[in-house]
């Protein structure tokens, strides 16, 4: 069976993401009111075949560790659909 | 010893290198494509170059793809069997990304793409003015790493300003403890992110890079 996984990749929270402060600046002169703060991370899809939704989760965990983050800099969330 | 330096979809300092290493420092030097995987006519005396530029486009994260290519994965071969690599901004990336160093190197903390001359300082006292030309060059570890790293005299240049000081303003990407270039424990295993290469040449005004290239790269070991 086939199942969709999306995995958000963020910079960690103790690091500055100047992307995300950027975009604040962006927002900004929208004219937008009320946006605290902009942090800028990855949503990466991945169609992973495999027998249960766990071991489409395990697949999706090892290609996150090993190349779609880096966990030095990044934390990531995997959801299996 | 010879040198060799890797090129990937998207380098750009390459030729630089070739260049300063054939015809500045009058090296032995040729060109290895990603793909290939063959170091066979290298030596652990020998040299390989990870240059600067933008490996597969920076997709994903600076160095990230790259560091999977046929040829990195003889590269990695290569420095755990003691063969000296060396790597310059892009390069610096992938070796960070590679696990050949620690660390990481992170977008710029001033959000721009910062290219000029700066300067910085070895263990040593000595200062050099050399380029530098990144977007993502903020180095970054943990705590813990950055303690090891300078216990064991692993930081091998911090930027600082013209007089050797290390200031704020003389970071040009927020570096965290104003570092510009590592090596690893086994010393056979360098990147920094300011560019020697471009700085080898008299015709280019500028000659502080030689001295680098010679005594990190050409002594009997890396990094003494």
């Amino acid at each position: 069976m086939t199942y969709t996984v999306q995995i958000k990749v963020m910079p960690l929270k103790e690091l500055l993401d100047p992307q995300g402060k950027a975009v604040m600046g962006g927002l900004e002169n929208l004219g937008l009111s009320g946006v605290e703060d902009v942090r800028v991370g990855k949503n990466i899809t991945l169609r992973v075949n495999a027998d249960s939704p766990e071991k489409a989760k395990a697949v999706a965990e090892e290609a996150s560790k090993k190349l779609l983050s880096n966990q030095v800099m990044e934390y990531f969330e995997i959801t299996v659909n | 010893m010879k040198f060799g330096v890797v090129v990937f979809p998207g380098s750009n300092c390459d030729r630089d290198m070739f260049d300063a290493l054939k015809h500045d420092l009058g090296q032995d030097v040729t060109m290895l494509w990603h793909k290939d995987r063959d170091l066979s006519k290298f030596t652990t005396e020998d040299c390989i170059v990870l240059p600067g530029g933008f490996s597969y486009g920076d997709y994903l994260r600076c160095g990230a793809i790259a560091r999977f290519s046929p040829m990195m994965q003889s590269v990695i071969e290569f420095a755990n069997k003691g063969g000296k690599v060396f790597g310059v901004c892009n390069g610096f990336q992938i070796l960070c990304e590679s696990g050949l160093l620690p660390g990481a190197l992170l977008r710029n903390a001033n959000q721009q793409f910062v290219c000029k001359n700066v300067f910085i300082k070895n263990s040593s006292e000595e200062v050099f003015k050399i380029p530098v030309a990144h977007g993502e060059g903020r180095y970054y570890a943990d705590e813990q790493t950055l303690n090891e790293l300078e216990a064991n005299g692993q930081v091998i240049f911090r930027y600082c300003d013209e007089n050797g000081q290390f200031t704020k303003d003389s970071n040009p990407n927020g570096a965290t403890r104003n570092i510009a270039g590592i090596t690893n424990a086994q010393r056979n295993v360098f990147g920094m992110m300011p560019h020697p290469e471009r700085a080898c040449s008299d015709i280019l005004g500028n000659t502080d890079g030689r001295q680098i290239i010679e005594t990190l790269l050409m002594a009997k070991q890396l990094v003494h």
